[in-house]
Formats: C-alpha cells, structure tokens, sequence
C-alpha cells in the first residue's frame, strides 16, 4: 500500500521498518541542489567518469552515452564537474536560479 | 535438585535455551553468566555464535543487528553495562525484536559501587522492555526460559528483561530444581522471525529516518504490545505452572487478602519480607505482602484492586528518583490508587541503595510506622529512607 502522511498508525508496518525495497528511488533530493551541472557536449567524450564518482547515481548514461543529471535526484555537489578531466571540463555548475531567471525570459 | 549459584542457574537456562547469537561484555556481578556460557560454547556445548565484543554499546548493538537478521540473540549486563547501553536499547523494543537479557540489579555510579540497587533497571523503566524482577535463584531460573517464550510471543514481539539482585541472587548459592534440556527445548519452541533480514525474497529495511508526519504514529504502533505482553506473562507463567509446579504471574501476594497492613516490594527483599510477615502474625498483627514481579508493563488496574482494601500501604524502591515526588514504584502505584478512586494512605520507603542490608527489623518498623500511618489516617513524610545513617 501507498502510504501517505494521512496513513494511520494501524495501517504501518511492524517495527517501524520499510518493506518496499528501492524506495529511495520516490524520494526526492533535487530540491536540494543550489548549482545543476550542465554539460558540454561539444567537449564530452562520454568516458563515464563523472558517471563513476557521482555519489548519487543521479547521472544518466544511455547506450554508453551521458544524457545529463537526474533533476529528481542530483544534489549539486559538484563532483562530476571536479572530476572531469581538467583537459575537458566539459561540465559547469550553473546558479539555479540564474536557470530558473532565464527560464522566466523565455 | 542442585545447588547454584545464581549467575550459574542463569547461564544454565541460556545454554538450554541455546540462543543462535550471544555478544556480551562483562561486568560485575554479571560476570559468570557470560563466563560460564563462554566456556559452554568453547566446550562445544551450544552451537551459540558468541561475539566477545568490546562494550556493552555494542553487545546490544550486536544482538539488534542478529535479532534484526532473523535468529534468537541473547546478552547480559547490569549498572554501567546497561547505562552504556542505553540508547540501544529502545532501538531494540522500537525494532520488536524479541531479545531476552538477564539484568543482574547493580547500583549505577556515582560512586562507583558494585552493589544491589535497582537504579539500573529503572533508569530504563521508559525504555519499551518487559522487566521482570526476581525474588530467587530459581526464579531467575524459570523466568529467564519463560521470557523467550513471552518475547516471542506474536502479538508482543518485544525484549525482555530479567532483573535479579546483584550478589544477593547472583552469587548466592541456592537449591533449585532444573528441567531437562529436552523440556526446555519443547517449552520455548522454534523462532519464526517475522521480517528477517535475511529474507532476500521480502527485502526489508530496519531503522530508517522517521520524520514528524510519521514517528508518533510508529510509537502508538509500539504502545498496542503492551496489553498483550501483560497477558502474555499471565498465559507462559500459567503453562509454565502446569510442566514444572511453579507458577508466575505480574505479582505474588502473601497473606495479603486479609491484611491491613501492606508492603509491596520487588526483588529477593521480598524474601525477607514474608519472614517478618510470619513473625508479625504469630503477634496477631495483620502484616500482609505483594511482590511485584512485572513492573513493565505495569499493571496498574491489577495491582490496585490486590491493594485497595489494606488500612495502609508501604512501596518500597531499591532506587531513587533524584528530584522527584518519591521513588519510581511508588509513583506507578500511587498513578494506579489515584486513577482507580482507591484513596488508601500510602508512604514511600526507599531502602537498600548500593547494596545497604536490609533486615527484619528494618521491614519489621515498616509496618510499626503502617499503624501509626493507619491509625492517624495520613501519612506525614510521604517519602521516608530505610536504613541511612542520619
């Protein structure tokens, strides 16, 4: 069952426990994020390094190709940006709400 | 019949028990129960995976972790062991995991000291653990095989605790009648854990984060075990009764039904107590006794109708609560007199701290003061100490 803050005491599992396995995946954590990682992808090689050191698995790799940040999950650390290598840089931490200013031009 | 040292009745009931994890710390004086069980497992005695951890923190942490994985985990500890301890300890009831631990009654520091009290056990009375307090050597015996069976039990799913007095019963030596491992075996039943860990196929995840909208609704969860464990300890101390002879209850009362004068008390004090009970009534005094033996879950509406009709009422606590209204016992009772209309005069006594001996005609003016208390019919110096040097 779905459960909600409107879920009653009765209706939760013993213990106090999860028993969905994965449900961090419904979590959000983007909301966290005060810079998005943007990337190049004139400069990226799709090496996959970023993807490695990500600590939030929050990069999504298609058929061996970066696509981008999970938005729902990225927390803005920064890692990715640090660990591309220095003679790429393909990717850029943006201010948010420079993105969230320029999204109300368009 | 044996005789035994009560740390030994103990660890004899855990080596028939034979619990699938031990991880335990030593402290005095619950040393030879974890000792003893030790040499049980290097003697190939138990098939127990004993874990000699390096503190009481991570004894219970240890026994959380094991329990959590499906299996029956066992420790012991007392005092600072169980001070130590502490925090772990509501991880283990919130979890309603059925650990079973013999609390061995030592006073908690300042100063040190290595003596019976009850500060340690009622320093974790909100805790969420079934404590039952001992009177004897072979209660420590039958209670601790009993307390599996009513941790286990599936409408209560919580851990217990078995308080026996330090040195007093720990390592005193008694006679006692043990059963046969087999009827020990048969008594306590396989363990069928409800969501294991180790359950890849139902995968679960014990102590997640519990913000505001959800943390109070899984304490009302944990609070629906207790009306059940209360029965619990009714129904395993019946069934118990019928295999051994000995039956238990939440309390033991002597020669209380037609007395006037009451103490309640818990612990092997209990013992002494119904001496003097016997003394006073050849003197034609109306001395009657009850010995708690369940303080958690307290039974409030049991304990007092078993009182109610006493002209005046003694509850002594081998422990202090510093700064408040009298000891820990006492409030419960007076809680459950109060809630129940019961208006009976009733004093506090707190007696026997870090192991200060209690004698007969220490109890004996207990219910020399029960009189006066009976007589005037209120009770001046509600909180009064037993045995100090003023």
């Amino acid at each position: 069952m779905k459960i909600t803050s409107e879920t009653t005491w009765r209706e939760l599992p013993l213990g106090g426990i999860v028993a969905q396995p994965g449900s961090a995946m419904d979590y959000e954590t983007g909301g966290w994020r005060s810079k998005r990682p943007i990337w190049d992808f004139q400069k990226c090689t799709h090496c996959l390094i970023c993807w490695i050191f990500c600590p939030d698995s929050a990069i999504i790799v298609e058929e061996g190709k970066i696509v981008g940040a999970d938005l729902m999950h990225c927390k803005g650390c920064g890692i990715c940006a640090e660990e591309c290598p220095d003679k790429i840089s393909a990717i850029t931490m943006v201010d948010e709400l420079e993105l969230a200013a320029q999204e109300g031009q368009k | 019949m044996i005789a035994l040292e009560g740390n030994l009745a103990v660890a004899e009931a855990m080596r028939q028990i034979e619990p699938d994890v031990v991880a335990a710390y030593p402290i005095t004086p619950q040393t030879e129960i974890v000792q003893k069980f030790a040499e049980y497992v290097a003697n190939g005695q138990v098939r127990t995976e004993f874990v000699a951890v390096e503190s009481e923190h991570s004894a219970m942490s240890a026994c959380v972790g094991a329990a959590a994985s499906g299996v029956r985990a066992m420790t012991a500890t007392s005092s600072q062991g169980m001070a130590l301890m502490w925090e772990i300890l509501y991880i283990a009831s919130t979890m309603r995991l059925p650990i079973v631990m013999p609390l061995v009654n030592r006073a908690l520091s300042g100063n040190i000291n290595i003596h019976c009290d009850h500060s340690d056990s009622m320093g974790a009375r909100d805790a969420g653990w079934i404590q039952l307090y001992v009177e004897s050597s072979q209660e420590a015996y039958d209670t601790t095989i009993q307390a599996v069976r009513i941790a286990e039990d599936p409408d209560v799913l919580l851990p217990v605790m078995i308080c026996l007095d330090g040195f007093i019963l720990s390592h005193a030596v008694e006679t006692m009648e043990l059963l046969p491992d087999e009827a020990v075996k048969k008594f306590i039943g396989q363990y069928t854990p409800i969501q294991p860990l180790l359950d890849i196929d139902n995968p679960v995840t014990y102590g997640p984060i519990d913000p505001p909208d959800f943390y109070f609704e899984h304490k009302r969860s944990m609070m629906e075990a207790y009306p059940p464990a209360k029965q619990a300890i009714i129904r395993v101390g019946d069934e118990f009764g019928e295999l051994t002879g000995r039956r238990y209850g939440l309390f033991e009362e002597y020669r209380l039904a037609d007395a006037e004068f009451g103490l309640l008390v818990l612990g092997s004090t209990a013992g002494t107590a119904k001496e003097v009970v016997d003394v006073l009534r050849e003197d034609g005094i109306p001395a009657g006794l009850l010995r708690l033996r369940c303080f958690r879950p307290f039974p409030n509406e049991e304990v007092a109708q078993a009182v109610s009709h006493l002209k005046s009422l003694a509850v002594a606590d081998r422990s202090v609560s510093f700064g408040g209204f009298g000891g820990p016992v006492f409030n419960e009772v007076c809680s459950a007199l109060y809630t129940a209309k019961k208006k009976i005069p009733v004093v506090n006594y707190i007696y026997g701290l870090g192991g200060r001996e209690v004698r007969e005609e220490h109890l004996a003016s207990i219910y020399e003061d029960l009189a006066v208390v009976a007589s005037n019919g209120r009770e001046t110096d509600t909180v009064r100490l037993l045995g100090v040097r003023e």
